[in-house]
């Protein structure tokens, strides 16, 4: 049994915070630094540029990249040989969130009731999804995720019959409809399978993927290069405003489901698409 | 065509720019989303004045990040302007003559910038950072209490934005995606 004291992970969620909205991952920086050399539109072009110009300012002037630093969501893997000592886990965590967002000069953006919609002031509480895996590590995902995009996503229930074809037509309708509204160049978090509540939560485990690598499974790789190719030829380009670039990476999540079902979520995320890891 | 304009925007300026135009705007310009939209709405409702002018003016849809100390604002990019439609119309009825965000309009809202000679703009989305260093001053005119969603007056300069909507109802976004259709 190993013992983490709670504080190191608001400690560790208060610095992933900070860091995730002012820099994103290698991969993410590649693949837009590779869009601006693809696009063939020249307005395409300049916007890509720009968004190139925008993550290198707020590297360096620490400007968060975009003003919606998001709802935190927040993947915390527990090794079974792990026990939290100094408080409640759930709280730790929200409090590295307060802390992050409110040291870190970042947007509160949370509303603490749906309806009543009264601003929480410290952009708690965090989404938290929880899984105990073997061992006796801790291993912490943050991705924050704003809305422009996260309104544009979609559930499908489709029928078995309507296979593959079904998940790509799903896909394409996703991305079609979100438009302009989502920020293009889009990355599309696909989850296939499981029940209506886990196709979404894998469609959002997508987005936290390297996007520079596909599925281990070959035929889920072909499909996420095909829904790729798909997507960039919609003509919808950077800033929905025409090109190529409508997307840069689709990344498919797949898991067993029920004899009658086929459950897809398209989780639609902008080139924003901030992630990043840290094990305790 | 690059374009340079200075806001508040006359009837003449709105009138000129056509659907793909790139302009810088400088000036003077107004933030306001979601719930200062929803509360000056509901100012208009109950008979009550509007805590800015319309008449001219140029909406920002923005919510920022707080700004560090020494610094002007944060993070300044535009949001979603679908969930303003409700309320644009009537706001551009009132004079508004601009707006800057980012996506698809209803047609309403068309209909009230070609009603009224007025022009939609889109900034680009996501990229707060760089848009933010066009922003020289920032004051909170109204409704402080909605902390990010507040009424700010912002004096900006060369702020980069992309007709979508002009005065004669053209719609960049119904047009742009088609050329690059495969």
């Amino acid at each position: 049994m190993r013992t983490v004291q709670v504080q190191t992970v608001t400690d560790t969620v208060r610095e992933m915070c900070i860091s995730v909205n002012h820099q994103l991952s290698s991969d993410m920086v590649c693949k837009l630094t590779e869009a601006v050399k693809i696009e063939e539109s020249p307005l395409g072009k300049q916007i890509l540029g720009q968004l190139v110009e925008n993550m290198d300012i707020a590297k360096t002037e620490m400007i968060p990249i975009c003003q919606d630093t998001g709802m935190a969501v927040i993947f915390i893997e527990i090794g079974q040989d792990v026990h939290f000592e100094g408080g409640n886990l759930e709280d730790a965590i929200n409090e590295g969130v307060r802390r992050g967002y409110t040291d870190g000069y970042l947007r509160k953006s949370v509303v603490r009731d749906p309806i009543e919609r009264e601003n929480t002031k410290d952009n708690t509480p965090a989404v938290i999804h929880y899984s105990i895996v073997p061992g006796d590590g801790v291993k912490i995902t943050l991705a924050p995720k704003g809305f422009g995009s996260e309104n544009m996503s979609r559930v499908f229930m489709l029928k078995p019959a309507q296979g593959i074809e079904g998940v790509k037509e799903a896909v394409l309708t996703a991305v079609a409809e979100a438009g302009p509204n989502a920020c293009p160049p889009m990355v599309v978090g696909v989850g296939v399978g499981g029940t209506f509540e886990k196709c979404a939560i894998l469609a959002k485990k997508a987005l936290t993927r390297n996007v520079q690598e596909h599925s281990s499974i070959p035929y889920v790789a072909d499909l996420e290069k095909e829904l790729l190719e798909k997507i960039n030829s919609l003509g919808l380009g950077p800033g929905g405003l025409g090109g190529r670039m409508t997307a840069l990476a689709v990344s498919v999540e797949t898991y067993p489901t029920h004899i009658a079902g086929l459950p897809v979520a398209v989780n639609i995320c902008c080139h924003v698409n901030r992630h990043i890891v840290r094990e305790i | 065509m690059d374009r340079k304009i200075t806001l508040p925007l006359t009837d003449e300026d709105a009138r000129s720019l056509r659907a793909g135009d790139y302009v810088y705007l400088s000036g003077v310009i107004y933030t306001a989303r979601d719930a200062a939209h929803k509360r000056m709405y509901e100012a208009l409702e109950n008979g009550e004045s509007l805590p800015i002018e319309m008449q001219n003016n140029v909406v920002y849809y923005l919510g920022p990040t707080p700004a560090r100390p020494g610094h002007v604002i944060g993070s300044a990019g535009p949001t979603t302007s679908s969930r303003m439609d409700k309320y644009a119309p009537k706001l551009l009825d009132l004079g508004l003559k601009g707006m800057v965000g980012k996506g698809k309009r209803t047609q309403e809202v068309i209909d009230a910038v070609v009603r009224n000679g007025a022009v939609y703009f889109a900034a680009v989305g996501g990229a707060g950072a760089l848009l933010s260093k066009c922003i020289k001053k920032a004051d909170v005119v109204a409704y402080d209490d909605l902390g990010t969603e507040a009424i700010r007056r912002l004096e900006i300069e060369n702020l980069p934005v992309i007709v979508v909507i002009d005065s004669e109802g053209t719609n960049l976004y119904a047009t742009a995606a088609e050329q690059w259709k495969k």
